[in-house]
């Protein structure tokens, strides 16, 4: 049971593979790079164990102590999984002593694959999940401490490895804005810019964070009359909504969050899974990813 | 570093804490399958693109307009990262590209 769920998981995770020796060596050589010892990185990416926080927590270790801030932080920058778990509900039911685990190691790539994959009927799901859960930390985790050991090794210069994280952050707007059609989205993405800007502008590099978020928020408030397509009907498909979904399931990926959160609704009632809105979305969200 | 050790350890905590309270919270507040409020679904739909958008934001934060080298290195491989992205939308090549040209620019060009 356990040996077919590995051969069904293994594969799924292979990109996402490439991607976290790539991106954990690039965190573990700036750790190194910025002088921490190799439990840093590698600590932080075995309890921690979310990529962009980790590249922020160096920022916050290289400033003065604000534990509160820190904390504060973790919680913005993190807030998307909120949004994670509120489409893992019904797929985590039943998952006993995995569940823990499952919800610990979700970051975005695992959530993707766990949320969007079809797993076949002979495969069990609770290893499958816990596998690719895994699995995708241990790639982490090793880029993580390759990165710092190799790191010392190098025969030239570190100087603006940092800049990793500006490209990571920049391409994955890039990706979410050129993967969708949603005019919705753009705005969104404009909006988280010109908001951070505008409040870095304003209150200074020490002191922008959580105007930027307040601000962010009553924006989005303010103009949910005009970017809110949830349909007002409990269930019920919107039409601007319905046709986004059907016309571009692949590249949009705000209908397809939609689409999955109503599956996983779906889902409670029939326990049967829903997977005609999910699976699209996974070869999105793993490039992305 | 400018932290003792054990504020580190404390930084590293909370920030490992708040992450898990965030991949946690769902499950604890709808432990059977409660539909959220429709207000939590609207910003659960725009917010991810709005977040990524701060922390572009935030990862610049330190770069100075007017001093320095005002931001032309970060500039040209910003850019150089969306052309990439644009022409091959690969995001490996796009990273490690964008990268790679910055510490060239700061290392040689930008002395």
């Amino acid at each position: 049971m356990r040996l077919r769920a590995f051969r069904a998981a293994f594969p799924l995770t292979a990109p996402i593979a490439a991607g976290f020796l790539f991106l954990g060596c690039s965190y573990g050589l700036l750790m190194h790079a910025k002088g921490f010892a190799f439990w840093y990185p590698v600590g932080m990416a075995f309890f921690i164990f979310a990529g962009s926080m980790e590249f922020v927590t160096v920022n916050l270790l290289l400033s003065a102590f604000n534990p509160v801030a820190a904390f504060l932080l973790a919680l913005m920058v993190n807030a998307r999984h909120l949004f994670y778990g509120l489409s893992m509900l019904g797929k985590l039911r039943n998952m006993g002593w995995k569940k823990p685990y499952l919800i610990f190691a979700m970051c975005d790539e695992t959530f993707a694959i766990n949320s969007g994959t079809r797993i076949p009927d002979d495969v069990d799901r609770g290893w499958f999940m816990l596998f690719v859960s895994m699995l995708n930390r241990w790639y982490w985790i090793a880029g993580t401490a390759l990165g710092w050991l190799v790191g010392g090794l190098l025969p030239f210069s570190t100087r603006g490895i940092e800049f990793v994280l500006t490209a990571l952050f920049l391409v994955i707007f890039l990706d979410q804005w050129m993967g969708t059609a949603s005019g919705r989205a753009h705005v969104s993405g404009v909006i988280g810019v010109g908001a951070t800007a505008a409040c870095l502008a304003l209150f200074g590099s020490s002191d922008f964070m959580i105007p930027s978020m307040a601000l962010m928020l009553a924006v989005f408030l303010l103009l949910r009359r005009h970017l809110d397509e949830t349909p007002s009907a409990p269930g019920g498909a919107g039409d601007d909504r319905g046709t986004t979904t059907a016309a571009d399931a692949a590249s949009d990926r705000a209908a397809a969050d939609h689409g999955r959160m109503e599956s996983d609704h779906a889902e409670v009632d029939h326990v049967e899974s829903n997977h005609k809105a999910a699976v699209p979305r996974r070869d999105d969200e793993r490039t992305a990813a | 570093m400018t932290m003792t050790t054990w504020q580190a350890v404390a930084t590293i905590a909370v920030v490992a804490l708040g992450t898990m309270l965030t991949r946690f919270l769902p499950f604890l507040v709808f432990p059977e399958s409660k539909r959220p409020p429709r207000v939590v679904e609207y910003l659960g739909s725009v917010l991810p693109y709005a977040m990524t958008g701060l922390l572009v934001v935030y990862s610049l934060k330190d770069v100075s307009l007017t001093s320095g080298s005002h931001g032309i290195p970060e500039a040209i491989a910003m850019l150089a990262i969306v052309l990439l992205h644009w022409w091959k939308r690969s995001m490996l090549l796009s990273i490690a590209g964008g990268t790679v040209l910055y510490m060239v620019l700061v290392q040689v060009v930008f002395v």
